[in-house]
């Protein structure tokens, strides 16, 4: 990478007070991204999904997030006003959720949500729109793109509704793109699929990518660069192909709990947590 | 100890008949560990609730323990087999403590000796006795998941059917879970059915697999033709590469 990042976050540390206390979900994080496909893996609880949201200003309240750097080409994220993020976010930076049946709007047609995104980000016209929308179907590998327009999201199955997200998402052509386990919920025959639209469009559009998920091995062989996180801290940082030679006991222990077809073991090596891995 | 000889499910749900499973066979010796893949939507589950008798089924034979069983269990039948299910989070009674759902089981087949079996149950799957009077909701998933275990063998049924047991958790759970149940099925000779989408956790547990899809049996294989690619079935080749990771090519 010879360009400047086009995300640089230092120090980020997102906390939610509570009733017993204040829980610190992430605590000081920092990485940048430049044109790549960056894969953020951790167990529940470590702090993945929260850090994608507070990059897009979506960490609710009472939720409080600092950072002593948080820019994107060059803006300042940590100022700006809700004004500034509805500017930001579906038109420069959006984000895919993990699951299309909580995420799309059940009482409007799948093509009404798409060429929403392309009305309200690219203010063209109705007619304009809905051309964009139908394109972006057959981009994203959808068979018959007039037929699934009309349909509504309970007429998808999970791998098409994921296909329409990732199609919304991509409409207005952001240049960052945050995947919060895309392919969790799909079958490993359709995620690959997926995948694969994700990777032409990064390819072709020279997207950024963020791809946060659970899965080792999906992640090992996507993407480019991983950041392991654990209770809330980028504990290491290393290239996707070399995840096996980790160094950073976790991830070390990570791996050798995922049963791997390839290499059988009689038993699974189990997980010795080491408080040292929070300081 | 299970045989199984074309088995199938019809739901009717409004007009249109389902049908879940389709005309499949299998044996499961005493002692095996038998796998069943597939993606979802492929009647995996089904089969296993159909040898259950929880949903209802036909076959020419279904036989447990070498005797036929009838649609509507006996106590005794339903002795013979029990189910862990896929989310610890739904299966176990949220108003009651661990100690009343380990004690159910045992109080309908009128066992003796409720108070050791269960402390000796909580035992066998690696909880503590502090954990014996918790409510599942102060409970880890991974802590549920063994509570589930504990409630499945506590009346000792030489058959256990486990549906996605590890695939609501997290690895490092998913790697406990595993190995208990590998100690478990070992100390009292388990007969028993890995149901699971995840065909790198079937091969580590079972050493014949049969793979499923659209209802029907694809073919069975043995855990070191899944790694060494032995299969026949186009089908079995494509979920393979599909679980080794994402590839550039286009299958």
């Amino acid at each position: 990478m010879s360009e400047a990042p086009l995300l640089i976050v230092e120090d980020l540390s997102v906390a939610f007070p509570g009733r017993t206390g204040v829980t610190h979900a992430v605590r000081g994080a920092s990485f940048s991204l430049g044109r790549e496909r960056l894969g953020i893996v951790g167990e529940s609880g470590s702090g993945k999904t929260t850090m994608g949201r507070a990059l897009l200003g979506l960490v609710p309240r009472p939720g409080a997030v600092t950072a002593r750097t948080m820019s994107f080409e060059g803006r300042d994220l940590t100022r700006c006003s809700e004004r500034d993020w509805e500017g930001l976010r579906g038109r420069r930076m959006s984000m895919v959720m993990q699951d299309p049946k909580f995420s799309l709007n059940p009482v409007r047609t799948v093509g009404w949500q798409i060429s929403e995104t392309c009305r309200l980000h690219l203010r063209t016209g109705r007619r304009d729109a809905e051309r964009r929308a139908l394109d972006m179907l057959q981009a994203v590998q959808i068979r018959d793109p007039e037929l699934v327009y009309h349909l509504y999201p309970h007429q998808l199955s999970g791998g098409m509704g994921q296909r329409v997200m990732i199609a919304m998402m991509l409409i207005a052509e952001p240049d960052l793109l945050i995947a919060d386990e895309p392919t969790s919920a799909l079958d490993v025959t359709v995620q690959n699929e997926v995948l694969r639209i994700l990777d032409d469009l990064v390819r072709d559009r020279g997207m950024s990518l963020i791809f946060i998920s659970h899965n080792l091995t999906v992640v090992g062989s996507f993407c480019d660069r991983v950041l392991i996180m654990y209770g809330g801290r980028i504990v290491e940082e290393c290239d996707a192909r070399q995840l096996h030679d980790a160094r950073h006991p976790y991830t070390r222990a990570l791996v050798a709990a995922t049963p791997s077809l390839d290499e059988p073991r009689a038993e699974l090596a189990t997980m010795a947590r080491d408080p040292e891995w929070l300081k | 100890m299970i045989a199984v000889t074309d088995l199938s499910v019809t739901f009717h749900n409004g007009r249109r008949p389902i049908r879940a499973v389709r005309g499949v066979s299998f044996d499961v010796a005493a002692g095996e560990t038998f796998g069943i893949v597939g993606e979802s939507g492929s009647g995996k589950s089904t089969v296993l609730k159909a040898i259950a008798g929880l949903v209802p089924s036909t076959s020419s034979v279904l036989a447990i323990n070498g005797r036929p069983v009838a649609q509507r269990r006996s106590r005794a039948d339903r002795r013979m087999l029990q189910f862990v299910f896929q989310d610890p989070y739904a299966s176990l009674h949220p108003r009651q403590t661990v100690d009343d759902i380990l004690r159910e089981p045992l109080e309908i087949h009128r066992v003796e000796g409720i108070d050791e079996k269960v402390a000796k149950a909580i035992a066998d799957v690696g909880l503590q006795p502090m954990h014996r009077f918790r409510y599942p909701h102060q409970l880890s998933g991974g802590q549920r998941q063994r509570v589930a275990i504990a409630r499945a063998l506590i009346l000792n049924p030489p058959i256990l059917l486990l549906d996605e047991p590890t695939s609501a958790l997290d690895v490092s759970v998913q790697a406990e879970i595993l190995n208990l149940f590998g100690r478990l099925r070992q100390r009292y000779s388990l007969t028993s059915i890995l149901v699971s989408h995840d065909l790198a956790v079937v091969a580590h547990l079972c050493n014949r697999i049969a793979i499923m899809q659209l209802g029907r049996l694809v073919e069975i294989v043995t855990a070191d033709d899944l790694r060494s690619g032995a299969v026949t079935a186009d089908y079995t080749r494509r979920l393979i590469e599909a679980s080794r990771g994402f590839t550039r090519a286009s299958a």
